[in-house]
């Protein structure tokens, strides 16, 4: 029994590296996740000042999409589906560490925002005016078969035409993002085998 | 072909037994009288928490232990865990659920255990952990699934789980949703300058900001109308594409997600007997919901805000809301919106000024929250 659906295209980050499409089109030797995301910034010429607003969970979402749709046409009604481990438990120690110590006191705004994991969808969908369905789950690994099973729904239903899939996976300097978009077209059947064998890569 | 065949979107899907807990009481029941009668859980607080006193909606912990002793011996869960189970219990009992794997279970939460981290407990902390606990307490088959995008969560959950049993990856489904008020959420609302100096007046003139509560609430969703307490019609999920800290000026997501859900549940926008709308008392949201309402042309539709009750009790909000708004449906009774004086909004809304009787057939529960998101959901009574 075949699907209707295909992986248009898709993109792994992950140990200083990222693959587009299973091919290796930029690394980098960067010790930090902080320096490496400039890096590829810088290496894949994409001027956006508000990246460096971001914190690192909306900057491994932002690369991996950026990279997915810029070059994809009509992707106004792009859902976006993503999941991750440890939510926003990177922000939210940063967070939890301004206002542990009452003598250096200092809770900011712009670091408290970024204690929803749900902000990296805000982003993106700001860089590609996608006024979409958008929605953020936690697990405790990736799951391919939710992953399938939803972003089917959406598209089954007329609730989106494609879907933006991202497992972005961060905390400290360990990072594993594996994005890809499903729609109609496409080579690569939408299947949870071949999420499985992508995410392994 | 056969594909299409298979996912069956027109198939009903039902809430049932559910159960709410809050500082007005640990059942639905309790809840709603004292709603009607005019009762807020909102109270002045103050400790090391906050560098002055503070309003928010608290739930009292001898209260919740005492209450949690009649369930489980065990003590060893955390307070957020303790509302959970609480909330879950009586929708289990009452489910008629096999709890097999085709059961799913879904979590709503923003924060979670995040108190942990001033242990340093990242592990504790970890969404997915809590969710396992839950599941492990009630013996769950599934795989948890967590979902925390911000203040829709709630609701959003409640449409997740729809959405999962209409593509008959599930049967049946339990969703909980809780927050706590914390010394974490506390201070970042502050830092926004947010925060309320009184408990908090949704779409009033003389509203001066957020108050903040603490919540837990259970749903059971059903394929069976025997189980039934509403339908759920439709629903949408759409983001505002617009900024991360605050909502559109032209409440564009809000629009297209009811929009959404009105075309999938099929009736005009008059045919709705109420909105159980966001309504957190910031000047940016509230005026936005009156943007979108009118566009909408639901700008005569009787509305209320619950957060002059509850305050905003965060990833439970719009779980919690739509509980107490399943009742109101099925009970015929319009609630008024607490904290509500004069109009302080550009465009015409209905909020709900006094209790009321009314026939309601259908209601409308929407919320909106960082990252530009925002959740709408239509019931319909089971006829």
């Amino acid at each position: 029994m075949g699907t209707s659906l295909y992986i248009e295209n898709y993109c792994i980050i992950e140990s200083g590296k990222i693959l587009l499409d299973g091919v290796e089109v930029f690394s980098s030797d960067a010790d930090s996740f902080a320096d490496f995301s400039k890096e590829a910034l810088r290496h894949f010429t994409i001027q956006y000042p508000k990246f460096f607003k971001m914190d690192h969970l909306s900057k491994l979402a932002f690369l991996g999409s950026e990279l997915l749709l810029k070059d994809l046409s009509g992707k106004e009604n792009t859902a976006l589906l993503f999941a991750n481990a440890s939510s926003s438990l990177d922000t939210d120690i940063n967070y939890q560490s301004s206002i542990s110590d009452k003598e250096n006191y200092f809770p900011s705004p712009a670091v408290f925002v970024y204690t929803l994991p749900n902000i990296c969808l805000g982003e993106i969908s700001i860089r590609h005016q996608l006024k979409t369905e958008n929605s953020f789950f936690i697990f405790g690994a990736f799951n391919p078969e939710f992953m399938f099973g939803y972003a089917e729904n959406l598209i089954q239903t007329q609730k989106a035409q494609r879907v933006l899939c991202g497992w972005t996976e961060l905390l400290g300097d360990e990072y594993k993002a594996f994005l890809y978009v499903v729609s109609k077209d496409g080579k690569i059947a939408h299947t949870i085998e071949n999420l499985k064998a992508l995410y392994e890569n | 072909m056969e594909t299409k065949k298979r996912i069956a979107v027109s198939e009903k899907i039902y809430t049932g037994p559910a159960n709410i807990i809050t500082p007005l009481g640990f059942s639905t029941d309790g809840n709603f009288n004292k709603l009607l009668s005019g009762e807020s859980a909102i109270s002045r607080h103050e400790n090391s928490w906050m560098p002055h006193p503070y309003f928010a909606s608290v739930i009292d912990e001898v209260l919740l232990d005492k209450a949690f002793a009649d369930v489980s011996a065990d003590a060893n869960f955390t307070k957020l865990e303790k509302m959970m189970i609480l909330a879950l219990q009586p929708a289990v009992a009452q489910s008629g659920s096999g709890l097999n794997k085709k059961t799913a279970f879904i979590l709503s939460t923003t924060k979670g255990n995040i108190t942990a981290l001033e242990q340093h407990d990242v592990e504790k902390a970890t969404l997915h952990q809590l969710a396992k606990t839950i599941a492990g307490f009630f013996k769950f088959q599934s795989e948890p699934i967590v979902i925390s995008n911000a203040c829709v969560s709630g609701i959003m959950a409640m449409s997740v789980a729809k959405r999962l049993m209409q593509s008959g990856m599930y049967d049946d489904a339990f969703v909980v949703a809780g927050d706590l008020v914390s010394e974490f959420v506390l201070s970042g609302f502050n830092s926004f300058q947010a925060m309320s100096d009184a408990p908090c007046k949704p779409y009033s003139k003389n509203r001066t900001g957020v108050t903040l509560g603490e919540a837990a609430a259970a749903v059971y969703l059903t394929k069976e109308k025997t189980k039934a307490s509403a339908e759920i019609l439709g629903d949408g999920s759409i983001n505002d594409a617009n900024h991360i800290s605050g909502p559109s000026r032209t409440g564009e997501g809000l629009f297209l997600s009811v929009e959404s859900a009105l075309k999938e549940a099929n009736i005009s926008s008059e045919k709705i007997g109420f909105i159980s709308a966001h309504g957190t008392a910031t000047p940016f949201n509230d005026e936005m919901e009156a943007i979108a309402f009118n566009r909408l042309s639901l700008g005569q539709i009787p509305l209320h805000s619950l957060k002059g009750y509850y305050g905003h009790t965060l990833g439970a909000s719009g779980l919690l809301e739509a509980v107490i708004g399943i009742e109101a449906m099925n009970r015929g009774k319009l609630i008024a919106s607490a904290g509500f004086d004069e109009i302080g909004v550009s465009e015409n809304i209905n909020v709900i000024a006094q209790n009321a009787d009314a026939d309601i057939d259908y209601f409308l529960k929407t919320a909106s929250g960082f990252g530009g998101c925002n959740t709408a959901v239509v019931f319909g009574k089971v006829i």
